[in-house]
C-alpha cells in the first residue's frame, strides 16, 4: 500500500450517474408558479382557497357596508340633491360659460401638475432608493410634509414665496412669469400637493427591481440609458401610472391650497371646487351639487381611462 | 476566450472575496468553479463579466488587458442563478434583446434577428413559448431561454452563476445533461459556478475548486480526484473519508490503528500530525483479521444504493465512524449484517501533513 493514488473511475459519488440523456422533461405546460420566485406574492389574492363557510364572508359584508356609508351614501346624495333640477337648470348651470371656464382650469392644471409629478416623482424616489447620501433620511421624510401640512398652510406659504413680492415670485417675475394669482400658481400648489403619491407609490417598487435585471441588460450590451428605458421604466411603469393617477385625482379635489395663490378670478384662474363653495355661500345648493356631480363623473372617466390603462400596461408588462 | 487572472484581489469592506488570486482558463472547454459559499467564486465571476471590478491586480481575456473594459464592451454571456428575465417582455423580445440593443450600425436587419431568436428556441427546445411572458414559464424553462438569451449575441465567453441552484432535483439532472450537450453543440468557453461538486463532476471539463479567495487547486477532473493537493480538494471533491492522526516513521496512527501511508513530498517531518484520506470505494472488508492494518469495526448499517452498497461502520479502536462503498458483488459474498464485527483494510490512502501543501 503506498500514498500513490491511481486514477479511479468516478464510481458512487452521490448518484451522480444516475441521469438519463433523456430529452428534456417539460415541467408541466401550465403555467407553474414556484415558491422561489417574486411570482407569489403578485398573485391576486382570489388565487387562494376560497372561502367556503358562508356565501357572503364576513371581511367582504363589512368592506362593503363600509364603502356605502363612507362613500357610496354621500355620493348618492350628490346625485339626490342635484337631480332637483329639471335639464334645462342643469344645463344652465353646467353649460354657463364661467363655469366651463372653470373646468378648463380644474383639469388642465391637476393634469399637467400630475405629469410634472410623474417626471419628478419618479426621480425623487429614484435618488432615494439608488443613492446614498448625507440628508437622506431627512429627504426622505421631507417627502411627506404635503401630507402633513394642512393645505390652509401650504396655500398661505406658495402665496407668499410666489407673490410679486416673495422671494421667488420676485425673481420670476422680473423674467416675465408671474405665477401667484395665474393658472401656472395653480399648477405650483398642486405639483406640492400631489408630489408623495408619485413617491410613496414608485418607491417600494423601485427597491424591489432586481439588481441582475439591470445588470443582465448591462451584459447583453445596454448602457445605462438603454437598460433605464427597456428595462427599469418598463417594470416601475404601473406604479408609476397608480402614483400618478393619485396625484391627479388629488389635484381635481383640492381647494385649500389653491385659493391662495390662484386669485381666483373668473375665466382665468378659478377652479371647480371654489365655484362650488361660492354658489353654496349664495344658499344655491342644487347649483352646486350639479357641478359636484359633473366634477364626479369627469373625474370618474379620467380615472377609468388611467385604470384601463394601467391593466394594459399590467397585462402586457406582468412581473 | 482564454481568460488569464494575475495577483487579483477585491475587497468588499474588510471582507476579502478574492485574495491575491492567480488562475488560467483555457479556450473551449466546460470549466466548473467549485467551492463552498463565501470562497469568493461568485465574485470571480463578476469579476470576469465586468459587473465588479478589481481593486488590485489584473484581468487578461484572450491576453488583452480587460481589467478596467466596460461591461457592455466584453461580449459575455452571463447566465444568472435566479435567471433575470425581462418580465416585461415576451420570451421572443427576451432573446432578441441583446441583438436589439446594438447601434444601428451593427445591428442586424429584422429578418436575421427573427431567424436567430427562432434559431436559439429550436435550440434550447422551446418554440412553443416564444410569445409566452417568463412569469408563465417553469423554472427549468426559464433558465433554457435565459441561456438562449446570453448565447443571442454570440458571446465569446459564457458564464454561470449557480444555473441551476434554483430548481429543483430532477430538473437540475435533466439539465445538467443538457448543458453538456448544449455546450457539445455550441463550443464557447464556459465557466460555471457550483458549489455542488456532483454537479461539477457531471458536467464540466476542468475543475477549479477555490478557498477563501484563492484557487486551491486546478485542472482536470481526473487530475483532482487523483492528486488532491489539500485535504480541502480531496474532501470537496467527494467520496473520501477524512481522518485526523499522528505522523510516526512513514506510518499514520488514527487511534489505535496505523496506516502505512508515503509522506508527501516537502513534509519530511517524521512526526507530527497529518489528515489521512482514504476513498470510500478504497476499503477490503472481511470477518477475518487481515494483519497490522486492517481496522476492526461493527457494522452499524448497510444500505443499498443503486450499483453499490454502502457500509456504515463504526472504529472499535478510537478511529471513528466512515462510510465504506461496496460493489453489489463484493457484498452479496458476505453480506454483513448490522451489529457484526469486520476488519476493514484500507487499500490506498493519501497523507497530507497539516498545514502541508
Amino acid at each position: 500500500m503506498s500514498g500513490v493514488v491511481e486514477i479511479v473511475p468516478i464510481a458512487g459519488m452521490g448518484g451522480v450517474a444516475v441521469g438519463k440523456a433523456a430529452p428534456l422533461r417539460e415541467e408541466g405546460e401550465q403555467p407553474r408558479h414556484s415558491l422561489s420566485d417574486a411570482t407569489l406574492s403578485s398573485l391576486p389574492v382570489a388565487r387562494r382557497a376560497p372561502n367556503r363557510g358562508s356565501p357572503i364572508p364576513l371581511t367582504l359584508g363589512i368592506t362593503l357596508l363600509y364603502l356605502g356609508l363612507v362613500v357610496l351614501l354621500p355620493l348618492s346624495m350628490t346625485v339626490a340633491w342635484s337631480l332637483r333640477l329639471d335639464g334645462e337648470q342643469l344645463r344652465q348651470v353646467i353649460l354657463s360659460p364661467r363655469v366651463l371656464a372653470a373646468f378648463e382650469v380644474s383639469f388642465g392644471a391637476a393634469l399637467v401638475a400630475a405629469t410634472v409629478n410623474g417626471v419628478f416623482g419618479f426621480m425623487t424616489a429614484w435618488v432615494l432608493v439608488r443613492y446614498d447620501f448625507p440628508g437622506k433620511r431627512l429627504l426622505d421624510a421631507l417627502v411627506d410634509l404635503p401630507f402633513a401640512l394642512p393645505t390652509a398652510v401650504a396655500g398661505l406659504t406658495l402665496a407668499a414665496l410666489y407673490a410679486q413680492s416673495g422671494w421667488i415670485g420676485a425673481v420670476l417675475i422680473g423674467w416675465g412669469i408671474p405665477v401667484a394669482y395665474t393658472p401656472t400658481g395653480i399648477v405650483v400648489a398642486l405639483t406640492f400637493i400631489g408630489l408623495p403619491f408619485v413617491v410613496r407609490t414608485v418607491q417600494p417598487v423601485l427597491m424591489a427591481v432586481d439588481a441582475e435585471l439591470e445588470e443582465a441588460a448591462a451584459i447583453l450590451g445596454a448602457n445605462r440609458w438603454q437598460t433605464f428605458v427597456r428595462v427599469t421604466l418598463p417594470t416601475v411603469l404601473p406604479a408609476l401610472l397608480t402614483g400618478v393617477t393619485m396625484a391627479l385625482a388629488r389635484g381635481l379635489g383640492e381647494y385649500g391650497s389653491v385659493i391662495f395663490i390662484a386669485g381666483n378670478r373668473p375665466f382665468v384662474s378659478e377652479i371647480v371646487p371654489l365655484l362650488i363653495v361660492t354658489k353654496l355661500e349664495q344658499y344655491d345648493v342644487a347649483g352646486a351639487t350639479a357641478l359636484a356631480m359633473l366634477t364626479l363623473a369627469l373625474s370618474f372617466a379620467l380615472l377609468l381611462i388611467i385604470n384601463l390603462m394601467q391593466a394594459w400596461a399590467r397585462r402586457n408588462l406582468p412581473r | 476566450m482564454n481568460i488569464q487572472l494575475h495577483d487579483a484581489s477585491k475587497e468588499f469592506g474588510s471582507f476579502r472575496a478574492l485574495d491575491r488570486l492567480s488562475l488560467q482558463v483555457p479556450s473551449g472547454e466546460l470549466t466548473a468553479l467549485l467551492g463552498p459559499s463565501g470562497c469568493g467564486k461568485t465574485t470571480l465571476l463578476r469579476v470576469i463579466a465586468g459587473l465588479e471590478f478589481l481593486d488590485r491586480g489584473s484581468l487578461l481575456l484572450d491576453g488583452r488587458d480587460a481589467t478596467r473594459t466596460p461591461v457592455q464592451e466584453r461580449q459575455i454571456g452571463f447566465v444568472f442563478q435566479h435567471y433575470a428575465l425581462f418580465g416585461h417582455l415576451s420570451v421572443f423580445e427576451n432573446i432578441a434583446f441583446g441583438l436589439r440593443i446594438k447601434p444601428r450600425s451593427q445591428r442586424l436587419p429584422e429578418p436575421e434577428i427573427r431567424a436567430r431568436v427562432l434559431e436559439l428556441l429550436a435550440m434550447v427546445q422551446l418554440e412553443h413559448v416564444a410569445q409566452r411572458h417568463p412569469a408563465q414559464l417553469s423554472g427549468g424553462q426559464r433558465q433554457r431561454i435565459a441561456f438562449a438569451r446570453a448565447l443571442a449575441p454570440r458571446p465569446r465567453l459564457l458564464l454561470l452563476d449557480e444555473p441551476f441552484g434554483a430548481l429543483d432535483a430532477r430538473v437540475r439532472q435533466d439539465l445538467r445533461q443538457w448543458l453538456r450537450q448544449m455546450h457539445a453543440l455550441v463550443p464557447v468557453t464556459t465557466l460555471f459556478v457550483t458549489h455542488d461538486q456532483a454537479e461539477a463532476v457531471d458536467v464540466a471539463d476542468r475543475v477549479v475548486v477555490m478557498k477563501q479567495g484563492r484557487v486551491e487547486q486546478s485542472g482536470t477532473m481526473e487530475e483532482l480526484l487523483a492528486n488532491p493537493v489539500s485535504p480541502f480538494v480531496a474532501d470537496f471533491m467527494g467520496g473520501v473519508q477524512l481522518f485526523h492522526g499522528r505522523l510516526e516513521n512513514g506510518y499514520v496512527r488514527i487511534g489505535e490503528v496505523r496506516v502505512q501511508a508515503e509522506i508527501p513530498r516537502g513534509n519530511r517531518e517524521s512526526a507530527g500530525v497529518g489528515v489521512i484520506c482514504i476513498r470510500s470505494h478504497d476499503w477490503r472488508v472481511q470477518r477475518l483479521p487481515g494483519g497490522e492494518e486492517s481496522w476492526q469495526t461493527v457494522v452499524r448499517h448497510a444500505r443499498p444504493q443503486g450499483a453499490i452498497v454502502r457500509l456504515g461502520l463504526e472504529s472499535l479502536q478510537g478511529a471513528g465512524r466512515f462510510d465504506v462503498e461496496l460493489t453489489r458483488e463484493q457484498y452479496e459474498q458476505d453480506r454483513f449484517q448490522p451489529g457484526e464485527t469486520v476488519f476493514a483494510q484500507p487499500s490506498q490512502a493519501r497523507v497530507f501533513a497539516s498545514g502541508g501543501p
